[in-house]
């Protein structure tokens, strides 16, 4: 299969790849990794005019942690997240998540600021980013501005990003104290669509719950951030009860639709299932369980 | 678009169209057929090949993105002194049985057990995770890996500084 015609444009510095956005306006696509732009366009849902191919532009692949946050940048690919030591050692959750996306090839290219801008509610990172209150930088040539991840995933396959925006950077306040998080998803198979996926985290604050943070996939229009579940934990000591509660909650936050994975009930139940089984994991991970 | 892409070792200058996948151009610009296509649509992994020696799928990347890139295909696993050690244990484990999937599984197989020379079932079954064979049921294709590997580590492929 052939994408329309376009025009390739490889810009090695961000300030170039702004102009380019800038001057080339809507009939402009951004090209990272590609594995779910390409698809699209050799499908032809996509045909932009213009594509802008950021893969050697120079300062966005770093993982990096300053002032109290983690930075990562734009045009780290799921591989590098997956072996990256600092993750590794300190962000359990988007830990977890890394190696689960889609196949090991598709994770050798697919980028974090190419799957939160792709906006699929089957994303994975998606989840993950809203459980952390993730926020991501938006550069174009009038300036910059941050927006939460909450806003940013605006709609199914449409995130609040302007033509002449580049998301440059992805950034999570750093945990303290005891901690812990985790991914877990249910695929038929490698590589395929979560039927559910759940993050989870949690950070205690003298014996109860601090903060609390949970991110659905594949249940909704969009990923959904299980905003009354996260509430419900928050001040409280961890339980059985409570997490099974939090399940429950999360799983009334979740409209899944029954497809060839799964009926819509079995989807919604595994919500419950996933969220009371992560927060159960998290909460080990943190020694408060 | 004027490009330079070097594979297997070779460069070739290409005038290509922004919107020819890699593997169009490798199969029809350079006639190197070994890299095939499967589902056209980021699945199978039979498109695999090494951009800069890390395996991705070639019907997932335009020919563009590979100028100045070195490119291997199942074609440079060759050598003057016949088979790679990871083409003998695929035939040696009947690691194969149409074939259509084999470029890929020997090529992400090749690149496993560079970074660990003694992987565990797991570790293979983890790797080819993104390639699909419907033949085998893959215990072959983990076998051939694993007996690869073993052979490497009995003869360490020659490195340019000591070949």
């Amino acid at each position: 299969m052939l994408p329309s015609s376009f025009e390739y444009h490889r810009p090695t510095t961000i300030d170039e790849a702004l102009d380019l956005l800038a001057s080339l306006g809507d009939d402009a696509k951004v090209l990272a990794g590609g594995q779910s732009l390409i698809p699209m366009m050799k499908l032809r849902f996509a045909a932009p005019a213009h594509l802008v191919d950021i893969n050697r532009v120079e300062g966005l692949d770093a993982i990096e942690e300053a002032d109290g946050e983690l930075h990562i940048g734009a045009l780290v690919r799921h591989n590098q997240l997956a072996g990256s030591e600092l993750i590794g050692s300190k962000y359990p959750m988007i830990a977890a998540a890394a190696p689960q996306i889609a196949d090991p090839l598709v994770r050798n290219l697919g980028t974090i600021g190419g799957s939160l801008t792709h906006c699929d509610p089957s994303g994975d990172l998606g989840a993950v980013m809203l459980a952390a209150n993730a926020r991501v930088v938006l550069k174009s040539k009038d300036g910059e501005r941050e927006v939460p991840v909450t806003e940013f995933l605006a709609d199914t396959f449409q995130s609040s990003i302007a033509p002449n925006e580049l998301l440059t950077k992805v950034r999570i306040t750093s945990p303290t104290g005891a901690y812990g998080g985790t991914y877990l998803k249910l695929e038929r198979k490698i590589g395929d669509y979560a039927t559910v996926a759940v993050a989870t985290r949690l950070m205690m604050s003298n014996g109860s719950i601090g903060a609390a943070g949970i991110g659905l996939t594949s249940v909704g229009l969009t990923n959904i951030k299980a905003t009354a579940a996260e509430d419900a934990l928050v001040g409280q000591a961890p339980s059985r009860e409570l997490f099974a509660e939090a399940g429950r909650l999360a799983a009334a936050a979740a409209s899944p639709v029954g497809d060839v994975r799964g009926s819509e009930q079995y989807k919604r139940h595994m919500v419950e299932v996933y969220v009371r089984r992560g927060l159960t994991r998290s909460a080990e991970m943190a020694g408060a369980a | 678009m004027e490009v330079t892409i070097t594979v297997n070792g070779t460069a070739h200058t290409l005038d290509i169209e922004p919107r020819e996948l890699l593997v169009h151009v490798l199969r029809e610009e350079l006639r190197l057929t070994g890299t095939h296509i499967g589902c056209d649509s980021t699945s199978c992994g039979a498109c695999t090949v090494l951009y800069d020696g890390t395996p991705v799928k070639s019907c997932t990347l335009f020919g563009v993105q590979a100028d100045g890139i070195e490119i291997t295909t199942v074609e440079g696993l060759l050598t003057a002194a016949g088979l790679d050690p990871m083409q003998a244990a695929f035939k040696e484990h009947h690691g194969l049985q149409c074939g259509f999937c084999t470029p890929g599984m020997m090529l992400v197989g090749k690149c496993l057990i560079e970074q660990n020379p003694t992987p565990s079932d797991d570790d293979v079954r983890n790797a080819i995770g993104g390639n699909i064979c419907r033949c085998t049921g893959y215990m072959n294709i983990v076998k051939a890996i694993q007996a690869a590997a073993a052979e490497q580590q009995v003869t360490p492929t020659p490195t340019p500084a000591n070949a």
